[in-house]
């Protein structure tokens, strides 16, 4: 079967969109480290290579790609919705 | 895999024969250039310092020409100085290697009569290069080097791990890779750091970057308007800790051997990290200076990067910059990213293009003409 969005981990909050995603769709989501896909209902309009988030993340929480924080949730994020520099700050050039 | 190249009088080798051109200076790009106008094939190399440099600037632009120079992918050399102490200091480092190279001052004869008597040097030395041939060479024998540029996330989830896959199955084979990019190591240095052969390699690679990081902050600029670029934000990557996880995939899983200064010649087989930036036309020209003889580039918002010396094989899973920018790119990954290829097949896909290149095929950038020859600047002159 073919899928929507790829995340590398399972403990992964999100997964990168291989095609354009739309508010509405129904995507499978294939893990690369293996496991079963993960039937995600998207929220937002998502474009090829940006993110969807898997699960939610509370505000101030870690997000996690590559089983690695990439940043800190600066708003509350639901599962389906896009995540990117709207929802998400790094901890590392913060001044 | 049926490998040929050049193998030079000091055992190195390459996989291009260029007669190159080397200003010392900025004021000397002229008179290389207007030589190089006259010898069709050869191959001048402009670049906008080496005046008033002083300190770790000024070694690192000497070690950086003579690198160049020095380079398996040059057959020969002319060196062309507004002066004759520092142009014959460039030109004594790259004729150690055992290739021909003459240096040509400008003060007290001109352009015009410098222009001659470069080009007459020049004729003789294309028209020796010439008969130069082609002999069969193993993988083990080469310096590569590995960058990304213009990333997105299709980098991370395709690109960068068929590229180190590819790059596993070369170091197997005994090659030498050198990868770079401090800065965008940031959220992943602790991943290379576990990966240093040995404490001594791992403290050298730490102590790099965090006087890195350390310069970054004591400009009391905020780096975060220019890593993740807006190149990479329009392409799905959201902060630098994201670009860095992704970057590191395409280094593979071997040890790290060695942390090379700035265009340093790595020393033994295997995996080196160079300290560099992470612009990708310094990032090259630094690795070039370091012996590389062939580069392989994953983009995938689609940096058109290439180097004059060394071939830049550029490698893209993302589905719009293959179909938008076809000519750029010389292996189409787009099938991995869907899944109609398995990884190992996208590494096969690099190393066929590999094998190619090697071989003398041009890459997309040496066809296109891209030559970005840049020079790392450390500091102001004085």
């Amino acid at each position: 079967m073919t899928y929507h969005a790829l995340a590398h981990r399972q403990s992964d909050h999100v997964a990168v969109a291989v095609r354009d995603l739309s508010p509405g769709d129904a995507i499978i989501v294939r893990v690369l480290e293996g496991g079963p896909d993960v039937t995600i209902a998207v929220r937002d309009l998502i474009p090829l290579g940006h993110k969807v988030a898997l699960e939610d993340v509370p505000a101030g929480a870690d997000v996690i790609e590559y089983g690695e924080r990439i940043g800190r949730a600066s708003g509350a994020i639901a599962r389906g919705a896009h995540v990117h520099t709207h929802n998400v700050k790094t901890v590392r050039w913060s001044v | 895999m049926k490998l040929t190249g050049y193998r030079r009088s000091n055992g190195a080798v390459g996989v291009r024969n260029h007669v190159v051109v080397l200003p010392l200076d900025d004021i000397s790009n002229a008179a290389a250039e207007g030589a190089a106008r006259l010898i069709p094939g050869s191959l001048p190399l402009p670049h906008p310092y080496g005046r008033l440099q002083f300190g770790e600037d000024l070694a690192l632009t000497f070690d950086t020409l003579i690198g160049t120079g020095a380079n398996p992918n040059v057959a020969a050399c002319v060196v062309v100085g507004i002066e004759p102490k520092w142009t014959q200091r460039v030109a004594d480092g790259i004729a150690a290697t055992g290739k021909p190279v003459d240096a040509f001052e400008i003060e007290r004869y001109g352009d015009l009569s410098t222009i001659e008597r470069a080009a007459r040097a020049l004729k003789t030395m294309m028209q020796d290069a010439s008969e130069i041939e082609r002999v069969p060479i193993e993988v083990r024998e080469l310096v590569l080097s590995i960058k990304c540029g213009e990333s997105d996330t299709t980098l991370g989830v395709a690109g960068n791990p068929a590229l180190g896959r590819a790059i596993d199955r070369l170091i197997d084979q005994g090659a030498t890779v050198i990868f770079g990019e401090t800065s965008e190591l940031t959220g992943g240095e602790h991943l290379i750091a576990a990966r240093c052969e040995t404490d001594a390699v791992r403290a050298a690679f730490l102590k790099t970057y965090n006087e890195y990081v350390a310069f970054i902050q004591g400009t009391g600029a905020d780096l975060l308007g220019s890593q993740p670029t807006e190149g990479n934000i329009r392409g799905g990557l959201t902060t630098i800790e994201e670009k860095a996880l992704g970057n590191i995939q395409k280094t593979g899983t071997n040890p790290v051997k060695s942390v090379l200064a700035p265009a340093q010649r790595p020393i033994g087989r295997g995996l080196h990290f160079m300290d560099s930036s992470s612009a990708a036309a310094e990032q090259i020209t630094l690795c070039a200076a370091g012996g590389a003889v062939l580069h392989f580039f994953t983009t995938g918002q689609g940096n058109v990067v290439g180097n004059p010396i060394e071939p830049v094989i550029k490698i893209s899973p993302n589905p719009i910059t293959t179909t938008t920018m076809s000519e750029h790119i010389d292996v189409d990954l787009s099938p991995l990213l869907l899944g109609d290829i398995a990884l190992e097949d996208a590494a096969n896909r690099i190393l066929d293009s590999f094998a190619r290149t090697v071989r003398g095929r041009l890459t997309n950038a040496e066809a296109l003409g891209h030559r970005e020859f840049v020079l790392t600047k450390l500091y102001r002159s004085a």
